[in-house]
């Protein structure tokens, strides 16, 4: 399938985190002659990956974990030195940006904790083989540890849970995203007003939806305590869940407490169910959309959208009825907007593409769409059922989850990197019989410093392509973030208005207004 | 005193092992927070580390 060389080299003992890699490898395939690359530390997990990609020689075979290594294809040999010093001048920039981490940090959790009395919390975002390790080490320090890392097993995942629990600490994750607390942000986090609503959430965009969809009603959030998606499985039988919720119920400024996950396990279930009915405080659930055994009382609440469960949290807070919500006032006319899209279209489109970079929110719109069109896949169905084919070309309505590791290798996650989106834009927009484009921008602290504007130009050229074969391209988004988030909400919406795209105020109402505009009014929305 | 109630009575001190770009957003928001110069321990070799840890936790 690939012409070309593929050269692999060893660039010796030097360790880079992730994140800074991948900003390189990002980097490397716009450098001429170079089809595709990274620049990888030579773990067994990472050597597999470029073997699953083709970038994979013998010569990697002896590289250590802590050897840095560069994988390139090129169109020949003679694109090596330049690509190889292109490198070498980006690892240089990265280097010379951490120097201003500070020049005489610890080397070792242990000698940072005397260096920090009274550290209580551990960020980790080690690659997983040895996330369990250092995460071990924290909580045997004492420390609470959020676990950002993924590729953590299922029996390490117990082991830290049980060991903290024992302990009295938590552990947040593993494949954590997101925390607040004291309106503190961890990693990917929103800038919220700090209020009375505290939220459990074994789902990483689920929770940064709520949170500013309840922050930008007006009230505030506690604490949002990540528990990694497993938790709730029967496995873990919801550790750090029900230590979040157990805070959370004696914390005295927290009035409303949301919890947002899969649907758990069914012995979990029936656990929480008794924990739930328990409490003393009004408990919000949404299960992105599916149904659980949990049993509801005069004091929880199921919600079936995270919109809802945001907007149920906020009526109860204020005292007010809550009515399910279909679109809001502020999204306008929905019908003539919808109208306006779907007159341009020509008789070929018929579907939905869905670009995601949030996997919760791609999830929830996959429901969504599936009960008001027929056909609805994804490459990470909420059911099995709605399993997509093959997640590199879409058919029918097709909702992709872009921060799956098919589409991640060598590059940082779609939050941050907007490459494999733009590409995936062309690809559909290409494709006669794709009617609308449907897209997450999430802000926030870790996310791209400009989503919207890094979309724009590919947003642009992918209507500009449909007009010359006929028809039109119609773009529906939903922005995740707070109007304090450093990229500022209005301003990111104000640039996708511009740009010609329909923005909703809810990923709910975006996904609701692809299947009216592409059923041509027709989708029966209650 | 319920141990776990810590997390949100304390003051948040931040030890951060991995990718350093999550220490800015912490510094923005005023958090107290030293970060870990981390390494692949023992070459990244599994049985050393194996080996080690024993020693460590004797």
């Amino acid at each position: 399938m690939m012409s070309g060389i593929v050269k692999n080299i060893v660039l010796g003992n030097r360790y880079f985190d992730s994140l800074k890699l991948m900003r390189i490898s990002g980097k490397i395939a716009e450098v001429q002659g170079v089809k595709k690359g990274a620049v990888v530390m030579a773990t067994d997990l990472n050597k597999q990956i470029l073997r699953d990609v083709g970038l994979f020689t013998a010569v990697l075979e002896e590289a250590k974990p802590d050897h840095l290594v560069v994988a390139v294809s090129l169109e020949d040999e003679s694109y090596l030195d330049p690509v190889l010093k292109f490198i070498e001048a980006e690892l240089e920039r990265e280097a010379t940006r951490s120097q201003g981490v500070g020049q005489m940090n610890p080397k070792t959790l242990e000698s940072a904790f005397e260096a920090l009395p009274g550290a209580n919390l551990a960020l980790i975002s080690v690659p997983g083989t040895y996330a369990k390790r250092e995460a071990l080490r924290a909580l045997k320090q004492g420390l609470h540890v959020f676990l950002f890392s993924d590729n953590v097993s299922l029996d390490e995942e117990i082991e830290l849970k049980q060991f903290a629990e024992k302990n009295g600490l938590l552990v947040m994750g593993p494949g954590c995203g997101t925390a607040i607390i004291n309106g503190i942000g961890l990693a990917f986090a929103n800038v919220l007003k700090e209020g009375p609503v505290g939220i459990v959430a074994a789902a990483g965009t689920g929770l940064q939806e709520v949170s500013s969809l309840i922050s930008n009603a007006g009230v505030g959030i506690s604490h949002g305590f990540g528990t990694g998606g497993r938790d709730l499985s029967d496995k873990i039988g919801g550790i750090t869940a029900r230590q979040a919720l157990h805070i959370l119920e004696k914390d005295p400024k927290t009035k409303v407490i949301v919890l947002i996950s899969k649907p758990p396990g069914p012995h979990t279930a029936q656990k929480l169910s008794g924990t739930l009915a328990g409490m003393n405080k009004p408990v919000v659930l949404n299960f992105i959309g599916l149904s659980s055994s949990i049993e509801k009382s005069d004091n929880v609440f199921v919600t079936k959208t995270l919109e809802d469960a945001a907007l149920r949290a906020v009526c109860l807070i204020r005292g007010e009825e809550f009515k399910e919500r279909v679109f809001a006032k502020e999204a306008g006319n929905v019908l003539k907007i919808a109208e306006r899209e779907y007159n341009r279209f020509d008789e070929k489109q018929q579907y939905v593409r869905g670009l995601y970079s949030g996997g919760t929110v791609c999830s929830e719109a996959t429901l969504i769409l599936a009960e008001l069109l027929p056909s609805v896949t994804s490459n990470m169905p909420p059911r099995a059922e709605l399993k997509m084919k093959d997640a590199k070309v879409s058919a029918g309505h097709a909702l992709i989850d872009l921060g799956d590791e098919e589409f991640t290798v060598g590059r940082a996650h779609p939050m941050i990197d907007p490459f494999v989106r733009k590409q995936r834009l062309i690809q559909e927009a290409k494709d006669p019989e794709t009617a609308v484009i449907l897209l997450d921008m999430v802000l926030g602290y870790g996310s791209n410093e400009d989503m919207a504007g890094a979309l724009l130009s590919t947003i642009e050229e992918a209507k500009s392509l449909r007009q010359k074969s006929g028809g039109y391209l119609s773009v529906v988004a939903s922005v995740v973030g707070t109007f304090e988030d450093p990229q500022g909400r209005e301003e990111q919406i104000k640039k996708l208005t511009d740009g010609g795209v329909v923005v909703m105020p809810s990923n709910a109402q975006a996904a609701r207004m692809a299947a009216v505009i592409v059923s041509r009014g027709r989708a029966k929305i209650a | 005193m319920d141990k776990e109630m810590e997390l949100i009575t304390k003051p948040m001190k931040v030890i951060n092992i991995g990718i350093d770009s999550f220490l800015e957003s912490l510094k923005i928001q005023g958090v107290e927070v030293v970060h870990v110069d981390w390494r692949p321990p023992a070459e990244g070799d599994s049985k050393l580390i194996e080996i080690l840890d024993k020693l460590e936790f004797l």
